[in-house]
């Protein structure tokens, strides 16, 4: 995997972000994206195919048919093969696992995956209606306003009071105050203007149900955002082919799928089962353990999801995620730094973009190229693991990645 | 008293007035609510939005329609459980166009005085002319099915005097919303002697469920945000006449609006909200008050003058500021009418100078918006600052003392004239109807 670029992830926190000026629209992140990472791997010429993963353009900008944007990212790709991929928060995931799939499929040496979600078209009360697609349309009527934070509020809601409020709304705040604290840290994050002198305090106000929902409050919450992520994944012919040294490529090593019925409520409302199930896939074909993973990007769609994911993924015993959190192995000098730009709460959740966005960020941390985002990658554990989630625990990609 | 009756069927008159078509909002958000109410379902709610300009109406459908949208999507939540028996209504959207056609479904634009004859209530903002609300009231009364209530929205005409003469034997009250309605959080309510306790009852409820702030005011002219601020602007003009003795006026004008905004810490000066609510409005309401009050001559030549060379202040349909005492670009202030030569005459060419004679601001000087921001340390921050004001021996600060003990005097003979119970009324009036970061009735001074 080589030449991630990122966008910038605009919305609110930005100080560029308008809501009533124009914005640049679905063509030109992705040509952002697209042309970031074609002239860091030697121009189109050296691609064979494309993908391209969004998930609701056909509501937030009224626009279908997206793989007919890739040839709009330079000539040279014209005529090419483009797929687009939709799974909800997991498009660019799904993305990157359709990429890898083809290249082990040997009927390409390069593949473009990108990924690309424009939501600030609408207000957040009617962008509630268009993620709600994400679960299962009928359970709309009976949803929350704002459904998927509804139902993450519902699973919060039953964790604590399984496993304790107070200790959980506790690491909310934590998980809330690492993720600024490493999006400052990174110029394309949404939360990089932040200044707040204690997140961490903001973060720590109680839920209100008449405005918004019972257990969980904004700062909870992932970000409403415009934005575009690339990355090229290649054989060993096809790096080669970019001309691109080793060190600055990282090796896909695991890949784990799982999907869930999405007319079925979770077995378990405390787990994230399916995330489980899918990560212990890409362990396995790594054929490592979670002990050799210098950093993890995991998708904290809500503050909740990235405690739950720290549970689904090993970390911590059922209930002990918060506990895990509190003693600060997921900041970004603990023992293993998650979510290393701010993740979907800080770096912001450009939906279909997250997934690639997810790898982009590990491929900077595995080559050396996070800037001041960098953290230390110990040469005894040279893996990383990205995991994007589609839904409530629905459509789930894990990737273990290994430095070259 | 029955609320909900009462509320079946409402006319506003002067609907598409600045306060008309915030009443309009206010008024109808609380009828579709009620109306939305599952033991309301069968009966029709009606709003008539009279007024006798056409375009004015059009406008206000407008506005109306977009401020409810907004309204809507601010209370989903709500809207959604309301709608929860509606399987059609899925979509946050679907939910919210529903509610803005139940709201608008209620509203009723009209041109001519027959429908309200059907009301059981009738606001009132019509313009502030006494014979002009006489007429409406008495035309209403006469033809009406109802024996309608009446809340008038007059800023300075006496509530006894329009119940005397439109004959409407007690079924009038005072209404006084602050401008913009929708936004401001002050009422005050005025009851004449003869105002029947049922409808006492009734505009306190309806306030309540407005979620305003209520303050009673006696039935004198001007009440009690009027009866202050008119003094208080007269103060300030003649303050303003007395240092153009020795100064160019425009200097004069410039001094004093800055000694009632930056010294004396509100959130402008004196003639920048003279021409916020009109030279003409001023004006007007000084007239209206005058033959009321006894032993003070509520009129300032300034005033007429202005007027006559049509400078009016008051502000465009888009919200802005025209030009009055002062000139304004984009908010700002940038010049100050000279009406000597007829022409403004920039800041730029004379601030400076002011300034050096005004002195500086005291050291534990804040700005009014920090003071406001803060309402914790607000008071402490507040005497610090007005304690070192007292000491100091500068023009600005001795203008702004004697200012703030007339603005005081003032509050406290609102008090002695039973216009107001008390005098946390007064201070209530100010901070809420005027942003004011404190009282004139303090004890800074
Ligand atoms: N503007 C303020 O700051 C303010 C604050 C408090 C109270 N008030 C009072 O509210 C009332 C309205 O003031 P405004 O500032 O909204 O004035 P406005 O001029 O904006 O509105 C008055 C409206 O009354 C309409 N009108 C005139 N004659 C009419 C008639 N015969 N029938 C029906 N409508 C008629 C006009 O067309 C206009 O739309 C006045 O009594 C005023 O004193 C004003």
């Amino acid at each position: 995997m080589v030449g991630g670029y990122n966008t910038i992830s605009l919305g609110t926190g930005r100080k560029e972000f308008n809501p009533k000026k124009e914005r640049p629209g679905l063509l030109e992140y992705i040509q952002e994206a697209g042309r970031g990472t074609l002239a860091k791997i030697g121009g189109a010429a050296v691609v064979d195919e494309s993908v391209i993963s969004n998930f609701m353009a056909a509501r937030y900008n009224n626009q279908g048919h997206l793989a007919g944007f890739i040839p709009a990212i330079d000539e040279g790709l014209k005529f090419k093969p483009v797929v687009r991929v939709e799974a909800a928060c997991g498009s660019g995931g799904l993305g990157l696992a359709t990429s890898i799939k083809t290249v082990l499929a040997g009927s390409a040496e390069v593949v473009l995956a990108l990924g690309v979600e424009v939501q600030n078209t609408v207000k957040a009360v009617y962008g509630a209606d268009i993620l709600a697609g994400a679960g299962y349309f009928k359970e709309r009527k009976t949803g929350h306003a704002h459904f998927f934070p509804g139902k993450f509020s519902d699973r919060a809601g039953i964790y604590y009071a399984k496993y304790g409020r107070e200790k959980t709304r506790k690491a909310m705040a934590v998980w809330f105050k690492n993720a600024i604290e490493n999006a400052r840290l990174d110029p394309t994050a949404q939360e990089h203007h932040n200044t707040s002198a204690s997140p961490e305090a903001v973060a720590s106000v109680e839920p209100n149900a008449k405005s918004f929902l019972e257990h969980i409050t904004v700062f909870d919450c992932s970000k409403v955002s415009d934005g575009a992520a690339a990355i090229a994944i290649v054989s060993e012919e096809g790096l080669k082919r970019t001309g691109i040294a080793l060190k600055d490529a990282v090796e896909i090593v695991g890949l784990g799928q799982a999907e869930y019925d999405i007319t079925a409520p979770p077995e378990d409302m405390t787990a994230l089962e399916t995330t489980a199930v899918a990560v212990k896939k890409a362990i396995d074909m790594a054929g490592i353990t979670i002990d050799d993973l210098a950093t993890v990007e995991c998708h904290d769609c809500f503050s909740i999801a990235g405690i739950m994911a720290t549970e689904a993924i090993g970390f911590a015993k059922p209930g002990e995620g918060p506990d895990f959190v509190l003693a600060g192995n997921t900041s970004r000098t603990g023992k293993v730094p998650f979510n290393t730009t701010g993740g979907l709460c800080g770096w912001g959740h450009p939906v279909g973009a997250t997934g690639i966005h997810q790898a982009v960020t590990i491929w900077m941390q595995l080559t050396g190229h996070a800037g001041n985002s960098q953290i230390k990658i110990n040469e005894d554990r040279p893996y990383a693991l990205s995991v994007n989630m589609g839904g409530d625990d629905k459509t789930v990609i894990a990737i273990v990645y290994k430095k070259c | 008293m029955d609320y909900n009756e009462k509320m079946e069927n409402v006319s506003i008159l002067g609907a598409a007035g600045k306060m008309g078509s915030g009443i309009v909002l206010l008024t109808i958000v609380e009828m579709a609510d009620l109306s939305l109410k599952a033991e309301n379902k069968s009966k029709t709610y009606v709003l008539n939005a009279v007024d006798i300009s056409q375009k004015a109406l059009s406008g206000l459908m407008k506005y109306i329609n977009a401020q409810v949208v907004k309204i809507a999507e601010k209370k989903i939540v709500q809207l959604r459980k309301i709608y929860e028996d509606r399987a059609d209504l899925i979509e946050n959207s679907d939910i919210i166009n529903e509610y803005v056609m139940d709201v608008m479904n209620i509203l009723r634009p009209v041109t001519t005085l027959e429908s309200t004859y059907e009301s059981n209530l009738i606001f009132e903002a019509a313009s502030e002319n006494p014979d002009l609300k006489v007429k409406l009231f008495s035309q209403i009364n006469q033809n009406s099915t109802k024996k309608p209530w009446f809340l008038t929205n007059t800023s300075s005409i006496p509530i006894h005097e329009l119940d005397a003469k439109a004959n409407l034997e007690g079924r009038i009250i005072g209404f006084h919303f602050y401008n913009p309605p929708a936004v401001q959080k002050l009422v005050e309510i005025i009851n004449a002697k003869t105002t029947v306790a049922d409808l006492s009852e009734f505009a306190l409820m309806y306030a309540k469920n407005l979620r305003k702030v209520v303050v009673p005011s006696n039935d004198f002219a001007g009440f009690i945000g009027n009866g202050h601020f008119m003094r208080d602007a007269i103060y300030g003009m003649d303050q303003a006449v007395k240092l153009a003795k020795d100064i160019p006026f425009v200097e004069a004008v410039y001094m004093i609006n800055k000694v009632t905004q930056d010294f004396m810490v509100r959130p402008m000066g004196i003639f920048q909200l003279i021409d916020y609510v009109g030279v003409d409005v001023c004006q007007y309401i000084m007239k209206v008050m005058n033959p009321h009050v006894k032993d003070e001559e509520i009129h300032h030549n300034l005033l007429d003058m202005y007027i006559d060379m049509g400078v009016r202040g008051g502000q465009n349909s888009d919200g802005s500021q025209k030009d009055g005492f002062l000139k304004y670009e984009k908010g700002k202030v940038t010049a100050i009418y000279n009406p000597e030569v007829k022409e403004y005459v920039a800041i730029d060419t004379f601030a400076a100078a002011c300034d050096d004679r005004l002195g500086k601001l005291a050291s534990s000087h804040i700005t009014w918006k920090s003071a406001v921001s803060n309402q914790k340390t607000r008071l402490d921050v507040l005497r610090t600052y007005f304690n070192e004001l007292k000491e100091m021996n500068t023009v600005g600060a001795a203008l702004a003392v004697n200012y703030l003990k007339r603005s005081k005097e003032i509050g406290l003979k609102l008090v002695a004239d039973n216009v107001a119970l008390n005098t946390d009324d007064v201070n209530t009036v100010l901070l809420t109807g005027f942003f004011h970061a404190y009282g004139p009735v303090n004890d800074f001074i």
